[in-house]
């Protein structure tokens, strides 16, 4: 068998070596190949990305967190720590052969065997760089998204049985208070906002982990701290994702700027832990308010005024632009202008679903719905053009869709923003002209399938939203083909990930 | 890669027949000889660098081999210093005690390239016939030669 492995340990200079020693003598002795990369004080090596497509499995003897580790997802592994692997490289090397031989076999057609015909050199673009960048900020944030979602989902769920009826609205209407105040066990109603706030806290970090891993792709440790706080910020000035995306890239390229100055000696223990985070933390936060902040409030003042001037004139096209803004940025300023243009509407809607404002409502939730619906379908249909993991949080799309939860798509629009965000508008378009068309309205601000006793013409809303679904889902697959084969996709990514890793 | 321009040892840097009461002592005593060697700068600072990598995870390893070491801002050169300690010294290995005892000197700073020789030796000491060899060598002298000839940066 072929296996990879990862070794490192605190100082960098012993163990990393002798681990990676006894596991090559290990894998000689019982006619395996054991290759290793060594994460030590002496820089590392990056694995030939041929080298790890051929791997039957991996071994982490890693004492600190393995860089890169997406190289080797979906691979069967062992995490033994690097000591075990010093004391006893032959058994942990039984323990990787049992771990591949337990791993249900590779279907042949996804196996990554195409990289195996790289050729040995070839310069890694600027796209391809920032791409990499992108999907490692997406890799961490995607549990946030997960996690968050669909706790938020399942308290609008859970709610609308607790209560008699708007359970998906009266559940947001609680105060977070009650939980530690007044929290009552035998209370569906409190354990529905239980659900509710948490997972509307997880979601709160869905930006700051995003621009924090973006950081650390770009600068290593020493990014993380920026990036958080930067994707903090973004979030505060209403910057949305592509916001985080902003500061990420900012936070990263600072630090990294940073570390690459020659300083003092005695200083150098410092800069890491004290010197880059600090500077760099300044410099983002004036980026961020200072730079990135006033454009957002001119773009919130301009669309909202216009939007406004939009009333009063044909509903159906007042439809497909409140589409296009709901899914241009999910979330972010734009989405966030038409948003609050329907819910401010609301009041005089006055509960009528026939009202104008109410069927301006019921436009913008059902195209605030499409991205991650669409994103559930194409990943369902044509899920060899994307990642396992792209694949994996497309099922939990079907409920962030269903739940209005639009931000859902928002690991898919990060990783690939030019290709997802047209995709998503073109379906939003759709879903939000037709909605328009049939006259549907809607006289809650949010809760997506779980108001629909609060929808007129409900079957019609749900064609006008399955619709713009469909389209939406082929503008994505369609996209995904474009400029790229999916071979040349998967030796893209590998490729990229060691040239990050030897950029280091 | 650039060689370093100092050797990784000398015969100055390697202590036969030690009697050494713990791990603390034989350290300290390889630590003085880094110091006289003026390769380390500050005894004190660098021998509690070396006890809290110790004390994150105990270097013992099977083979009767001990391997306290530190990346310490008061190393100037990469240097390895050694012990034989006949009457073996607790390093926390789970087959017994160390009676060879490898103390590298790593500095905090500066490029990988100087670094590269300590992988190198991390790498020889895993194997058998480098740790038996140094076992039955006779003097300083001789330890020293094995380490310098062994120990080629790849």
């Amino acid at each position: 068998m072929k296996f990879v492995a990862v070794s490192s340990c605190p100082t960098g200079i012993a163990h990393t070596y002798m681990a990676a020693e006894a596991l090559e003598q290990a894998g000689r002795a019982a006619g395996h190949e054991v290759v290793v990369e060594t994460q030590g004080a002496a820089g590392s090596q990056p694995l030939d990305p041929a080298v790890i497509a051929a791997a039957d499995g991996v071994i982490y003897a890693a004492d600190l967190e393995v860089q890169n580790r997406e190289r080797f997802a979906g691979k069967p592994f062992v995490d033994v720590g690097v000591k075990k692997a010093v004391h006893d490289a032959p058994g942990v090397l039984a323990a990787a052969i049992a771990a591949v031989e337990a791993a249900p076999a590779p279907s042949s057609g996804a196996a990554p065997a195409p990289v195996a015909a790289a050729p040995a050199t070839r310069t890694v673009g600027v796209g391809t760089r920032i791409r990499q960048y992108l999907m490692t900020g997406v890799s961490y944030m995607l549990p946030f998204v997960a996690a968050g979602g669909i706790l938020i989902a399942l308290g609008f769920m859970l709610s609308s049985v607790a209560w008699a009826e708007n359970g998906a609205i009266e559940v947001t209407a609680v105060p977070a208070e009650t939980l530690w105040t007044a929290f009552q066990w035998t209370n569906l109603e409190h354990w529905a906002v239980l659900l509710f706030q948490t997972g509307a806290l997880a979601f709160g970090f869905l930006v700051p982990a995003l621009s924090a891993y973006i950081a650390y792709a770009i600068a290593d440790r020493p990014g993380i701290a920026p990036g958080f706080v930067g994707g903090a910020i973004a979030g505060l000035v209403g910057a949305g994702f592509l916001g985080g995306i902003a500061t990420g890239f900012i936070a990263g390229f600072v630090a990294l700027w940073l570390a690459r100055r020659a300083v003092p000696k005695g200083f150098r223990g410092i800069m890491p832990v004290v010197v880059i985070p600090l500077v760099t933390t300044l410099v983002v936060g004036i980026a961020t308010f200072l730079v990135v902040g006033p454009p957002m409030k001119a773009i919130n003042d301009g669309l909202s005024s216009w939007l406004n001037g939009l009333t009063g004139g044909a509903l159906v096209p007042l439809g497909i632009i409140l589409g296009l803004m709901m899914c241009f940025d999910l979330g972010g300023p734009v989405n966030k202008v038409a948003y609050v243009f329907a819910t401010t509407g609301l009041a005089n809607a006055a509960g009528d679903a026939a009202a104008t404002e109410a069927r301006v409502m019921a436009a913008v939730m059902a195209a605030g719905m499409v991205p991650p619906l669409a994103i559930a379908l194409a990943t369902s249909v044509r899920g060899r053009l994307f990642t396992e993991a792209e694949r994996e949080s497309g099922k939990s799309a079907w409920l962030l869709g269903a739940s209005f939860i639009s931000e859902g798509a928002i690991p898919f629009a990060a990783a690939d923003p030019l290709r997802m965000l047209p995709s998503f508008m073109i379906g939003g378009a759709v879903t939000g002209g037709l909605t328009m068309a049939v006259g549907s309205g809607l006289v809650a601000p949010h809760g997506g399938i779980w108001v629909t006793p609060l929808i007129s013409v409900p079957l019609l809303f749900l064609l006008a939203l399955a619709a713009g679904t469909v389209v939406s889902a082929l503008a994505v697959v369609i996209a995904k083909n474009i400029g790229r084969s999916p071979q040349e996709d998967v030796l893209d990514e590998t490729e990229s990930v060691a040239a990050l890793a030897g950029s280091r | 890669m650039t060689t370093p321009s100092t050797p990784l040892i000398t015969r100055d840097l390697v202590a036969v027949d030690v009697v050494a009461a713990d791990r603390d002592d034989v350290t300290r005593r390889l630590v003085d000889l880094l110091v006289a060697a003026g390769r380390v700068t500050d005894a004190e600072g660098f021998l509690a660098d070396v006890r809290a990598r110790e004390a994150q995870m105990a270097t013992g390893m099977p083979g009767g081999i001990g391997l306290p070491h530190a990346r310490s801002e008061h190393v100037t050169v990469p240097s390895l210093a050694v012990a034989k300690v006949p009457g073996g010294v607790d390093f926390g290995a789970p087959d017994g005690p160390a009676t060879l005892v490898f103390l590298i000197a790593a500095p905090a700073a500066g490029g990988s390239d100087h670094l590269q020789i300590l992988a190198a030796l991390a790498r020889r000491l895993v194997h058998e016939s480098f740790r038996t060899s140094l076992h039955e060598a006779p003097d300083a002298a001789t330890v020293a030669a094995i380490v310098t000839r062994e120990v080629v940066p790849s």
